[in-house]
């Protein structure tokens, strides 16, 4: 613990950490040298945080031989974590010594620091002149004769009600005309899922050994578990349900209203990382694992591909279909938008979820 | 355009300007979430609320939740920084 009003007169003033906020973490006097030590370094506690704030008019090396010696002192004995530092030590040694002595490489340096600057800041003018001048060639925004307003826009908005059944429109150009286009991005997100997986994926049993014993060692159970708290677990219960109604309702009605799969699934997926940052993994495991993951995934893209091959097949080829549009404005109608619907948000869902399982745990 | 959305856009201007200035990147986060939430309410005005509804979810909540965890796991939400900032706060 250092005093209070040390440390206050210690504080750089607005202009010296405005520098330092423009060159990075590095100390005006000192140069080239890091202000902060790394993280995990064994004496790099709140004293070696401290010590070069202080000390900042004293040269490079000595703070970086203290740094050492502090780390000695705090006796670290893994001679690991004390090789990490010497290599760093010797690199600002031999960078101060470099500052004392000048050599001839330093002009160029100087030259670099000046121009570098203006160069950076003629570079963005011109970048921003030039975006400007692009967006001003651009046709006025909502004007009948764009480009983007044409035939097919005309046909969506005129044809769309008769043509898919569905009462909004925006549903029936994304599940009905446009409907490949979503299923190529559903495939994004599957695809982008379990390509993470397939990577942190471990095989052998040895190996899977090695991992959970290290995991015991720096991930203890209270990082990955949630500590009881009654707010996050009150709140988690009254609203999870909530959240996960809206969704469901979200998803089958992205025909009548605003909504859809991918914002309905969206939700969904919200409301099972709440309940599973509440209740924690354990609980959260015997409702869905990896299997369950790549089980709805599959089962729904692939219904998907089916369904929509068939439509496709029956189009091109003027064949009766046997799915009807139905009355638009019931719940069962718009023919093939709402199990689609049930689809995308099934697979947003699980990806969301599992976005936030690789992002915690790095797997399953 | 009413006053209401002037002063939505407004918001949203001082908080692109202000993630980029802060230099907590817990408070980062937090900005933008918040950004987000402005700009659901903005996607409602604009009378796209299905947009809205995806920009609540997935802007405010899936992406900054996915921050968090980012920082957390490279050790950026350390207890050190945050005793740090709650000392200066209470000493100013």
């Amino acid at each position: 613990m250092i005093d209070l009003d040390k440390e206050k007169a210690a504080r750089p003033s607005i202009k010296e950490r405005f520098h330092t906020w423009m060159e990075g973490e590095q100390d005006l006097y000192i140069g080239e040298l890091e202000m902060k030590p790394p993280k995990n370094a064994p004496g790099a506690d709140a004293k070696a945080k401290e010590a070069p704030r202080d000390d900042r008019n004293e040269s490079g090396q000595e703070i970086t031989s203290e740094k050492l010696k502090e780390a000695l002192s705090a006796g670290t004995e893994d001679p690991e974590q004390l090789r990490e530092l010497i290599p760093d030590t010797i690199v600002n040694m031999a960078e101060s010594s470099d500052r004392l002595n000048p050599v001839s490489r330093r002009p160029l340096k100087i030259m670099f620091d000046r121009v570098y600057p203006v160069l950076a800041t003629v570079m963005c003018i011109a970048i921003v002149v030039l975006l400007l001048v692009t967006v001003s060639w651009m046709p006025p925004f909502g004007s009948a004769d764009n480009p983007a307003s044409n035939e097919v826009a005309e046909r969506y908005i005129e044809q769309g009600l008769t043509e898919t059944g569905a009462v909004n429109i925006v549903s029936g150009m994304i599940l009905d005309y446009r409907a490949f286009d979503t299923l190529g991005e559903s495939n994004v997100l599957f695809i982008a899922t379990i390509a993470v997986m397939i990577l942190m994926r471990v095989d052998s049993k040895e190996e899977k050994e090695k991992l959970s014993r290290e995991e015991e060692i720096y991930t203890d159970e209270k990082t990955l578990e949630p500590k009881n708290d009654v707010i996050i677990k009150t709140v988690a219960f009254l609203l999870v349900p909530m959240l996960f109604i809206f969704g469901i309702y979200i998803i089958l009605c992205g025909h009548l209203g605003p909504g859809g799969g991918f914002s309905g699934g969206a939700v969904i997926g919200a409301s099972l990382i709440l309940y599973a940052n509440a209740f924690g993994f354990q609980r959260m495991g015997k409702l869905f694992t990896a299997k369950t993951y790549k089980v709805i995934s599959f089962c729904a893209l692939g219904f998907y591909a089916l369904a929509k091959s068939y439509s496709f097949f029956t189009g091109a080829n003027e064949l009766e279909s046997i799915i009807s549009t139905g009355v638009p404005g019931r719940i069962l109608s718009a023919g093939l938008i709402l199990p689609l619907n049930i689809c995308v948000g099934l697979v947003v869902a699980c990806t969301m979820y599992s976005f936030y399982v690789l992002f915690r745990k790095g797997g399953y | 355009m009413t006053l209401f959305e002037y002063l939505l856009l407004g918001f949203l201007i001082i908080c692109a300007i202000s993630v980029t200035f802060s230099r907590n990147l817990l408070n980062s986060i937090i900005i933008y979430m918040s950004y987000s939430l402005v700009m659901s309410i903005l996607w409602v005005c604009l009378e796209s609320p299905d947009l809205a509804i995806t920009e609540a979810a997935v802007g405010a909540g899936v992406t900054s939740i996915l921050f968090f965890v980012t920082l957390k796991r490279i050790n950026a939400l350390g207890k050190d920084s945050d005793q740090e900032e709650e000392k200066e706060d209470g000493h100013d």
